[in-house]
């Protein structure tokens, strides 16, 4: 295949890769979608093995490695539990970035591909970038990963003085930079690189451990992004223009996904990077105490949650985390079928941030066979809970907190919620009193029209089930 | 010279309704019409002579007089014998005049070449013409006053009480046929605190009955009754007969029956037979809202509200006069709205454009040519057959996603913003060499073709959005297949081909577990989401 051939192939693998996301505006055409990104893959890596820069010699090597990796990703694929999603996907996440750090490596020890002047310097500093973007993506979806599954406390971990040691960090990448495109010779520059790349894995472990378990859904998309422009710098780095596209496509599509995140946390991308909840490392003790709402809270039987449900002709079901940590979502829908049967209009509001990645709660759901028709975003009903006899928030805290639209001084103040409050009754399934991930008791519990089922959600789920089907 | 418009005394026997109210006459002068309005036109609906007089409109002392000074009339029947007598040349007449049903009418009219808009020929499917709906807005007072009649009929609470002195059950009604009548109907009886049941041939309206508060009942037999135009058609006997014993069983289960059924030009469906009413408990109710087309229930004698076999069966023919007062002031802000189409400019002439879906299909005789039937509007051959009625439909929900791309960033940011990037491209145009540019270029329109499409994402979806990048990311994969084996035609000396090939297949190893991991999963979550 001539190199003209395998560019024009190039041209349609792009097509196809755009066409790919766009199918995912609707569940209607999102499989075809799913389907021309994997055509699209087929077609740029044939188009690669078979072009004019891999020669026969390579082809047993390649099919080695594609037969191994392949296997490993398909039996992921078919093992992963739908509520270990996040995870999954911070864990591949990691594996771009340490695919970009190894490609830059490779690249700049081949002395096959020789540059001058300016050309070298921006080739350098291509490598440089990548290999650092490479090596935050790592380490950080690392850590994701360790947080999401458990591994690793969801608390953030504040160091003293963070923002001066990555200040301090910044300073020696940016030096070792200058010190790696100077170096006269590839053993000279070795050294700067590789301090920046241990560098670089720190900064990623620090930027995640540093952030909280709520605020996990933007990590993740971020990530995503870092992982898009860890591969556009590749394309750069190798003068590949079909990387450089994907690498765009993907990276964008992370920071939309981030800002889309931020935005329903009411919150600053910048200030989420930062580390913690709250502006500054004090104020987070501040908060719980200033407004601690007073009332009583009443707590309420499965059965009674049962006759409620039963007598009533509007419901809206408002998952959180504690649904897919509970794995309730089966029982959720074994209940929605009974009441709709029953001629109960039974809808779901999701939060953007609900959950511990974007979209969490819509998979879990539709896991379950939950309709997606009645599956609504948070704009989409938040009008419609004054006309709601029962909302049953399952596992969700901060998203249904009436503190952020009353109380100016709640760290979560102007952060969009979901106004079950304004449902003839709530009901609110918790384990405990615990407040959620910001540390911000909640005035929900305390309201007159709200009820509280303690418990483990799916055990009491499962009661409510069965005394809706007696 | 303006127009003037005439309004007549109704002159059929037992007709309560007027074609236009004073709070209507008012807003038809700003149109720029004059108004005369038949002495005592407005009586029988409570409307004095004076208060149309107050409104701005001339009093006509009798019939042939504002028939005579008229441009316009508006009228609620089709015109009498000796009204058609009365009409001129070039006189345009509105109202409800049935030109399927009363071909000699239409001759006589098109003889005396006028033109003449039939309020009932309205294309309904076409949403614009909502407004002008009288059919619509006069079954609405119909469904509304069969529940009334029945309710006074009816020896009981419709709302289930419990008092000091014991409980009370709540009525039991069903009503037949979901059309604009029957929803009204469903609609008040359930506002009454009845328990409400109802039934239709065409599946779709359930969802109507049940935001009005009603119960579907369904027929337990599988065929769409869908007749096009709102209306129902005839059924296939088998049908009809899974839907006999669905009455029966009604009829023996319930306080109040009332039937809407109709089949336009074809008399009224039997539905109700003289055994179900038999089975009836003493002291039920059926109003039939179809008696003038012979009646949905056997027994209905129409016109008249009659006891047989210990139940009330009432067939009043009447029942929109019995609400004249509003029902004719519906009845005239429909005219209104027809009106206010026919005269746009707003100078008080008229302009009956047969290029409008809406004017041609009322218009069944223009300057004595008789245009009836009109063809078939575009838009309701590609329309659903919905009824023109304000229920809540389920509204489709618009594309899915609740943001656009935010609002409008402020001039100075946004300025900075321009500022910023115009700098960051003066330097790479000045100092980078040409190869760099030709993919910055492609890397910048990338970032922008991302940003526009995943804009488009629907949340819902934000997760398989998040697998598929993930997969399509592991695009790098080339830059590991690229150094695996290159052809080195320089043969260059020193090449670590050893450390390259090793890092190479490392590389190529975790991308395809991306890429394999990434798009099996995202199919694998894609299967889920159904509706």
């Amino acid at each position: 295949m001539s190199a003209n051939l395998a560019s024009a192939a190039y041209i349609g693998a792009t097509i196809l890769f755009i066409l790919s996301l766009g199918g995912l505006s609707n569940p209607e055409t999102a499989r075809r979608g799913n389907l021309y990104g994997i055509i699209g893959m087929t077609l740029a890596v044939l188009a690669t093995v078979l072009g004019p820069r891999v020669t026969a010699a390579g082809i047993p090597w390649i099919i080695g490695a594609m037969v191994i990796g392949g296997s490993i990703g398909l039996f992921a694929a078919k093992k992963v539990q739908m509520t270990q999603m996040p995870e999954l996907v911070a864990l591949m996440h990691s594996l771009v970035g340490l695919a970009a750090c190894l490609v830059g490596f490779a690249s700049y020890i081949d002395t096959s591909v020789v540059f001058t002047g300016a050309e070298k310097t921006i080739h350098e500093v291509e490598i440089y970038i990548g290999i650092y973007i490479g090596a935050i993506t790592f380490s950080g979806s690392v850590i994701a990963f360790g947080k999401l599954s458990g591994k690793i406390g969801g608390k953030p971990m504040l160091l003293p003085g963070r923002h001066v040691i990555n200040g301090i960090a910044a300073l020696i990448v940016l030096y070792c930079g200058y010190a790696f495109v100077q170096a006269p010779s590839i053993e000279a520059g070795m050294l700067p690189l590789i301090v920046m790349t241990v560098i670089g894995l720190l900064f990623g472990i620090h930027m995640v451990m540093a952030i909280g378990g709520a605020d996990m859904p933007v990590v993740v998309s971020m990530l995503n992004s870092y992982s898009g422009w860890a591969a556009a710098a590749t394309g750069f780095m190798l003068s590949n223009d079909l990387l450089i596209v994907i690498g765009a496509l993907v990276g964008s599509s992370g920071a939309i996904l981030s800002y889309i995140m931020c935005r329903a946390m009411n919150r600053n991308f910048l200030s989420v990077i930062a580390g913690g909840f709250g502006t500054g490392d004090g104020a987070k003790v501040g908060a719980g105490g200033t407004a601690a709402p007073a009332g009583e809270v009443v707590s309420i039987s499965a059965a009674e949650t049962a006759e409620l449900l039963k007598d009533s002709k509007n419901v809206i079901i408002v998952p959180g985390y504690g649904m897919a940590v509970a794995q309730a979502q089966h029982t959720v829908f074994e209940i929605t079928k009974l009441l709709r049967e029953k001629g109960v209009n039974v809808r779901f509001g999701i939060h953007p941030v609900a959950g511990r990645m974007p979209g969490h709660m819509n998979v879990l759901l539709a896991e379950a066979k939950v309709p997606y028709d009645i599956v609504m975003e948070m704009d989409e009903l938040n009008d419609d809970f004054p006309s709601t006899d029962v909302s049953i928030v399952i596992g969700a805290n901060d998203i249904v907190n009436p503190a952020a639209e009353d109380d100016p001084t709640s760290p979560i103040a102007g952060m969009p919620v979901l106004q079950v409050w304004k449902a003839k009754t709530s009901i609110v399934m918790k384990r405990s009193m615990a407040s959620g991930y910001a540390g911000v008791d909640n005035p929900l519990f305390y309201k007159d029209n709200n009820r509280m089922l303690f418990g483990d959600a799916k055990k009491m789920l499962d009661e409510v089930l069965v005394v809706l089907k007696s | 010279m303006p127009l003037t418009i005439g309004v007549p005394r109704e002159t059929f026997a037992g007709e309560k309704r007027v074609a236009t109210v004073p709070d209507v006459v008012e807003k038809l002068i700003k149109l720029g019409f004059a108004v005369r309005v038949e002495r005592g036109a407005g009586d029988a609906a409570n409307f004095a002579d004076d208060t149309y007089r107050t409104a701005g409109a001339e009093i006509a002392a009798d019939a042939a007089s504002l028939w005579s000074s008229s441009d316009i009339v508006l009228k609620v029947r089709a015109p009498s014998n000796a009204e058609v007598g009365l009409m001129k040349e070039g006189q345009t007449l509105i109202g409800f005049l049935w030109p399927a049903q009363n071909p000699e009418l239409m001759q006589q009219l098109a003889a005396k070449k006028v033109t003449a808009l039939a309020i009932d020929a309205l294309p309904r499917t076409l949403s614009r013409a909502q407004k002008m709906d009288a059919l619509t807005s006069q079954a609405g007072v119909a469904g509304y006053r069969a529940v009334i009649e029945a309710a006074n009929a009816f020896g009981r609470f419709f709302n289930g009480q419990i008092t000091a002195a014991g409980k009370v059950p709540p009525a039991k009604v069903f009503i037949a046929g979901a059309g604009v009548a029957g929803l009204a109907a469903i609609g008040t009886a359930a506002g009454l605190g009845a328990i409400v049941r109802a039934n239709d041939t065409r599946a779709e309206v359930a969802d109507q009955v049940v935001s009005l508060g009603g119960e579907f009942v369904k027929v337990d037999y599988e065929e769409e009754g869908s007749g096009g135009g709102g209306y129902a058609k005839v059924m296939s006997e088998g049908f009809q007969q899974a839907q006999r014993e669905m009455y029966a069983k009604q009829a023996r289960e319930v306080d109040i029956i009332i039937t809407t059924a109709l089949i336009p030009g074809k008399p009224a469906p039997k539905l109700i037979t003289a055994e179900m009413v038999q089975s009836m408990k003493p002291g039920s109710v059926i109003v039939d809202m179809a008696a003038e087309q012979g009646g949905n229930c056997e027994l209905t004698e129409p016109g008249q509200a009659v006891v047989k076999h210990g139940v009330t069966i009432i067939g009043y023919t009447d029942l929109v006069s019995r609400l004249a007062r509003q029902s004719s002031t519906l009845y005239a802000n429909n005219l209104l709205r027809l009106t206010e189409e026919l005269c746009k400019t707003k100078d008080g002439l008229i302009d009956v454009n047969m290029e409008d879906d809406a004017i041609r299909g009322l218009t069944v005789i223009k300057d004595g040519a008789i245009t009836w039937p009109a063809p078939a509007p575009k838009v309701a051959a590609a329309a659903p057959a919905k009824p023109a009625t304000a229920a809540a439909a389920p509204a489709a929900k618009k594309g899915g996603h609740g943001h656009g791309a935010g609002a409008p960033m402020s001039g100075s940011s946004l300025a900075m913003l321009f500022g910023g990037g115009a700098l960051l491209f003066w330097l790479v145009g000045a100092f980078a060499p040409a190869s760099f540019l030709s993919h910055f270029t492609v890397f910048i329109l990338a970032c922008f073709v991302g940003y526009m499409v995943v804009w488009n994402v629907t949340p819902a979806l934000h997760t398989p959005l998040m697998s598929v990048t993930n997969a399509i990311s592991s695009i790098i994969a080339i830059g590991a297949l690229v150094q695996v084996a290159p052809p080195l035609e320089a043969a260059a000396d020193g090449r670590p081909s050893g450390w390259i090939l090793g890092l190479a297949v490392f590389a190529l190893v975790l991308t395809a577990i991306n890429m394999f991991g990434g798009f099996a999963v995202t199919r694998r979550m894609l299967a889920m989401f159904r509706k």
